[in-house]
């Protein structure tokens, strides 16, 4: 007595003896081409998504409250970047001026330029300060001091912050949606390459600038499997590990002067 | 084309080759790792300018100067200003904790409304122009009604331009009731008036005397300006002058004295006392001063000589009459010998028959307005306001008695005597009180006998509350209208408790208001001018600060300056300060108070055998007991023998928790007639069998989640017990029962 699987099943075997190796032929032919397809279209649209589709969903843009003219300012004052941006008495950096600083020259509007009087009525004659978006601005993790590069080291801003005295107008800030800081920190191109010592300022960077300094003081490295977490560091702040400080100022070893 | 399994995989395969050669991954990972460091809950330090702004301390009466760390606009650090007179650098737990004060959740953000019962935290925000206009209504209605002496005020200070510009509107308004909360600052006061007839404060110079004796004195919990007591007593350490400490408890202050004395608690008089005694048998007083500069003298001595020997004194005190003998003769043979009174940290009047006993100790050793002695300090003389001109309800109103009772002929020498208000209010019907204010103190919590104060809180029908602070009386007002908090404000201090010199600081706003808050000083002138003529006449003011600068004239500026003035070179007594009493002299027994001397103890509440032990309350410097509850940083400086979790801890003596039956850490149940709590016990070998001490400062109700619900209030067990001669509350603890559960 046989059931209706019992004959399903002795048809399909019929079948396969019937047309051997049939249709193994066909699934091999069409899979292949398909599947190199499917590969090719998986990496293409995966590189699309990484290095266009993502940097744009990274960022979202902002405008400055204020549309600034970097150059009509340095050609105005005497002392170039330190006019506004400069050391306070106790050392420390004052970043970008506060209202107080401006109302110097801006207690009335000075011209016809309709960006100074949106400034002057905005801010001034209310006595807001300005919300800036301060493109150089690292994490609240990065302890930085300015003082250490600019006076001590006699750095010019523009190694770090480039060009941007030359500016003539603001340009557009672009916040990271995750971190919160500027576009400018990891740098204009997503892949983290530079033509300039500003493109970028990740810790590669002022890594980059310290091996430099210091490259002489190099001597021994590791095997680059088992010293590569060493070498990096030694790379990076050549003094650590070679038992100096790292810090002229602060006299500490290596990951503290800047992680907080 | 179909996709199978294989073309699926291949794809996916594909994207994650393809997405590990683009940035992706690699960014994202960075960008995490950032991300992961800047949650917005991590703090994160200010940007800004560091800068420092010196102003004075409000948190007690110590007039401490502190200097805030800012930066930016962001006040970030307190810490005592370096060449202050009073503190010199020294800050204590409380006012380094100032800024949880501005910053916390305890603020009252702006003029709130009661919308549902009192007591239920729910409030209507209202405008600054609204709720005074409610105010002025209220009061324009009160003062129709012929009814203006029923407004009251509590206020935690006096002196100052704000309380004074309080009273003056009270006055105008034509209300004697403004009365300022109990302390140790009440008794000296009247000590002072008594026996020196002098209307000023209570200065020591500690820093030069050379042997203490400090009758329950908290030097080291809190008692005078804290942070000038601590400094003193390193220099008492380093020039070895001696410090003796008499109270049941080993406190802070016993533990660091160079002789700690158990006694009987509320015996601490009689044992001044017996000191005066045997100074007097062996005549080792100052015999310049006591014969020239003194009166009653005979009288007094005979009296002490009789009825306070040593062995009568070790009976009642329980100190062994040789430590007595020894103790007196080591105090008079000290060159600069210094008593002091007032227990703990002086939150509480005290009896007057033992102040002045101490004081009389002082003066037999004529170090009454000498180096190293006791000082009468006059009160500041910088307000010199124009006469009020009161009319015709004003001054009826400025006629009718008092409702404490302060200055009728039963309490002639008392000026403010609150402990009285809630009893007199209950009694009265309707209420004496219809409106009242409470200004720098916090009454629903450090007021004693809960049940008589809630029971008169819900007769007053109106209750205004001028708290920085959701505090007690806060939430229980009908209208808070905040004022700037102290580091927001302008306004003067006008003593240092215990300083010898003249001395006021200027409190200044560090930093602007946080909140939609009203300096009070303006919040009254603008109560003033709704009111109209004849009140609004009273305050020739634009503005609060225009009344600061019109009273402190020509030195407003340096005052503004510096943040303090003081007399570095007053001398005690060259000013008409000393002995203007009708003899011209020291008075031992006092005319208007003969029976002080006999007063000298004061019984606690409650009777053998219902409450066979007596509890006793005790300061920490970690609590704040006044009008301010802790904020979180001191509340987390409270050890779990004080406070575990949100049991409080009384103290008792291994040998009482015995016979109780009761162990360490157990749940117990403390009666008093006045009150009961559910407590937990720790056993101290420094507290004397028969005893239960209890922390102060803890069981409130409001403020924030840190402080509310912690303990148990001290002020709910206990009750006022009256001083017969003074009127002043003299309880110093109650009669008690702590059975195990």
């Amino acid at each position: 007595m046989s059931t209706n699987d019992d004959k399903a099943k002795e048809k399909a075997v019929a079948e396969t003896e019937n047309h051997p190796g049939h249709s193994e032929d066909k699934k091999g032919k069409g899979s292949g081409g398909s599947i190199l397809l499917f590969f090719l279209v998986g990496i293409i649209a995966s590189l699309l998504v990484g290095w266009v589709v993502f940097p744009k969903l990274l960022y979202s843009q902002k405008k400055q409250p204020i549309n600034f003219n970097h150059a009509f300012h340095v050609e105005t004052v005497d002392e170039g970047c330190a006019s506004c941006h400069f050391f306070r008495e106790d050392g420390s950096f004052s970043g970008v001026p506060k209202l107080a600083q401006c109302t110097g020259c801006h207690e009335e509007a000075q011209g016809e330029d309709p960006e100074e009087i949106k400034f002057v009525t905005q801010y001034v004659e209310k006595g807001r300060e300005v919300p800036w978006l301060v493109c150089s601005r690292q994490p609240n993790c990065v302890f930085f001091s300015h003082a250490a590069h600019v006076e001590l080291a006699k750095m010019e801003c523009v190694t770090c912050h480039g060009p941007i005295g030359e500016s003539t107008h603001s340009k557009i800030y672009e916040e990271n949606r995750i971190t919160g800081v500027s576009r400018d920190i990891w740098g204009r191109n997503i892949a983290g390459i530079k033509r300039n010592s500003w493109d970028r300022m990740k810790m590669e960077d002022c890594a980059e600038c310290h091996a430099e300094a210091a490259a002489k003081e190099v001597s021994e490295l590791e095997g680059p499997m088992e010293g590569f977490f060493n070498n990096a560091v030694k790379i990076a702040f050549p003094k650590s590990l070679s038992g100096r400080k790292t810090s002229v100022q602060t006299q500490n070893e290596a990951c503290f002067v800047c992680h907080k | 084309m179909k996709m199978d399994r294989r073309s699926f995989l291949s794809f996916v395969i594909g994207g994650a080759a393809g997405t590990t050669l683009s940035p992706l991954p690699w960014k994202l990972t960075d960008d995490l790792a950032i991300w992961s460091q800047n949650w917005p809950w991590t703090p994160v330090p200010e940007k800004g300018e560091v800068s420092y702004a010196n102003t004075t301390c409000m948190l007690c009466p110590g007039g401490c100067g502190i200097t805030v760390r800012k930066v930016g606009d962001r006040a970030v650090k307190i810490e005592g200003t370096k060449g202050h007179p009073v503190n010199n650098g020294g800050i204590c737990i409380l006012g380094l904790s100032g800024l949880q004060l501005l910053y916390g959740p305890t603020r009252v953000p702006s003029p709130l409304r009661r919308t549902g019962e009192r007591g239920e935290n729910r409030w209507q925000k209202v405008s600054w122009d609204e709720a005074l206009a409610w105010v002025a209504e209220k009061l324009a209605d009160l003062r129709g009604k012929r009814l203006s002496h029923t407004v009251a005020c509590i206020s935690g200070t006096d002196g100052g331009t704000v309380p004074r510009l309080m009273e003056r509107f009270l006055t105008a308004f034509g209300s004697p009731n403004f009365i300022r909360t109990p302390s140790m600052r009440d008794s000296y006061e009247m000590t002072l008036h008594l026996m020196q007839g002098a209307q000023a404060s209570i200065g020591f110079d500690i820093e030069n005397a050379d042997f203490i004796v400090s009758f329950g004195s908290g030097i080291l919990e809190g008692w005078g300006s804290p942070v000038r007591m601590f400094r003193a007593n390193s220099v008492w350490k380093e020039n070895g002058v001696k410090v003796v400490q008499i109270e049941p408890r080993l406190s802070n202050t016993a533990a660091k004295s160079d002789k700690w004395l158990p006694i009987h608690p509320g015996t601490e008089g009689a044992l001044a006392l017996g000191l005066a005694h045997v100074i007097l048998k062996e005549s080792l007083y100052r015999k310049d001063f006591v014969g020239t500069h003194t009166s009653g003298f005979d009288r007094w001595s005979k009296e002490v000589v009789e009825e306070w020997t040593p062995e009568q004194v070790e009976t009642v005190t329980g100190i062994d009459k040789s430590t007595i003998v020894d103790l007196a003769k080591s105090f008079a043979n000290a060159k600069k010998p210094l008593a002091i009174c007032g227990r703990g940290k002086g939150n509480t009047a005290g009896g007057i028959g033992e102040f002045m006993a101490v004081h009389s100790l002082n003066a037999l050793m004529g170090n009454i307005n000498r180096k190293g002695g006791v000082w009468a300090v006059p009160g500041s003389d910088h307000i010199h306001w124009p006469e009020v001109e009161m009319d015709a309800v004003a001054s009826a109103g400025m006629q009718q008695t008092r409702i404490d009772g302060a200055g009728t002929d039963k309490f002639m020498h008392a000026r403010h005597l609150l402990h009285r208000v809630p009893e007199m209010i209950s009694a009265g019907d309707p209420s004496l009180v219809q409106a009242l204010f409470v200004l720098d103190a916090n009454p629903y919590y450090t007021l004693s006998d809960k049940a008589l104060l809630k029971k008169a809180w819900a007769k007053i029908p109106f209750i205004l509350s001028f708290s920085s602070f959701m505090d007690e009386t806060a939430q229980n007002a009908d209208l808070i209208l905040p004022n700037h908090m102290y580091l927001e404000r302008y306004e003067d201090v006008p003593y240092a408790e215990g300083f010898n010199k003249p001395f006021i600081g200027l409190a200044k706003p560090v930093v602007s208001p946080q909140f939609d808050t009203l300096h009070t000083g303006d919040a009254i002138l603008r109560l003033a001018k709704a009111l109209g003529d004849p009140v609004e006449k009273a305050f020739p003011w634009e503005d609060y600060e225009g009344c600061l600068d019109d009273t402190f004239g020509d030195q407003w500026e340096e005052l503004q300056e510096i943040g303090y003035r003081v007399e570095s070179d007053f001398e005690p007594g060259s000013r008409n300060t000393a002995f203007e009493t009708a003899s011209r002299k020291f008075e031992f027994i006092p005319e208007e108070s003969k029976d002080a001397a006999k007063n000298v103890m004061v019984k606690a509440e409650g009777e053998e055998p219902a409450y066979p032990l007596v509890l006793i309350p005790y300061d920490s410097p970690r609590l704040a007991s006044g009008f301010i509850g802790d904020p979180p940083f001191m509340i987390k400086t409270v050890p779990d023998t004080v406070l575990k979790e949100n049991d409080l801890l009384v103290e008792v003596h291994p040998k009482t928790a015995q016979s109780l039956g009761i162990s360490e850490g157990k749940p117990a149940v403390l009666k008093t007639p006045k009150g009961e709590a559910r407590v937990r016990v720790h056993l101290f070998e420094g507290i004397m069998p028969g005893l239960v001490a209890m922390p102060t400062g803890l069981g409130h109700q409001a403020y924030d989640g840190y402080l509310a619900g912690k303990g148990i209030n001290f002020n709910d067990l206990i009750g006022p017990v009256e001083d017969e001669v003074s009127g002043l509350d003299a309880a110093w603890g109650i009669r008690a029962k702590l059975s195990r559960v």
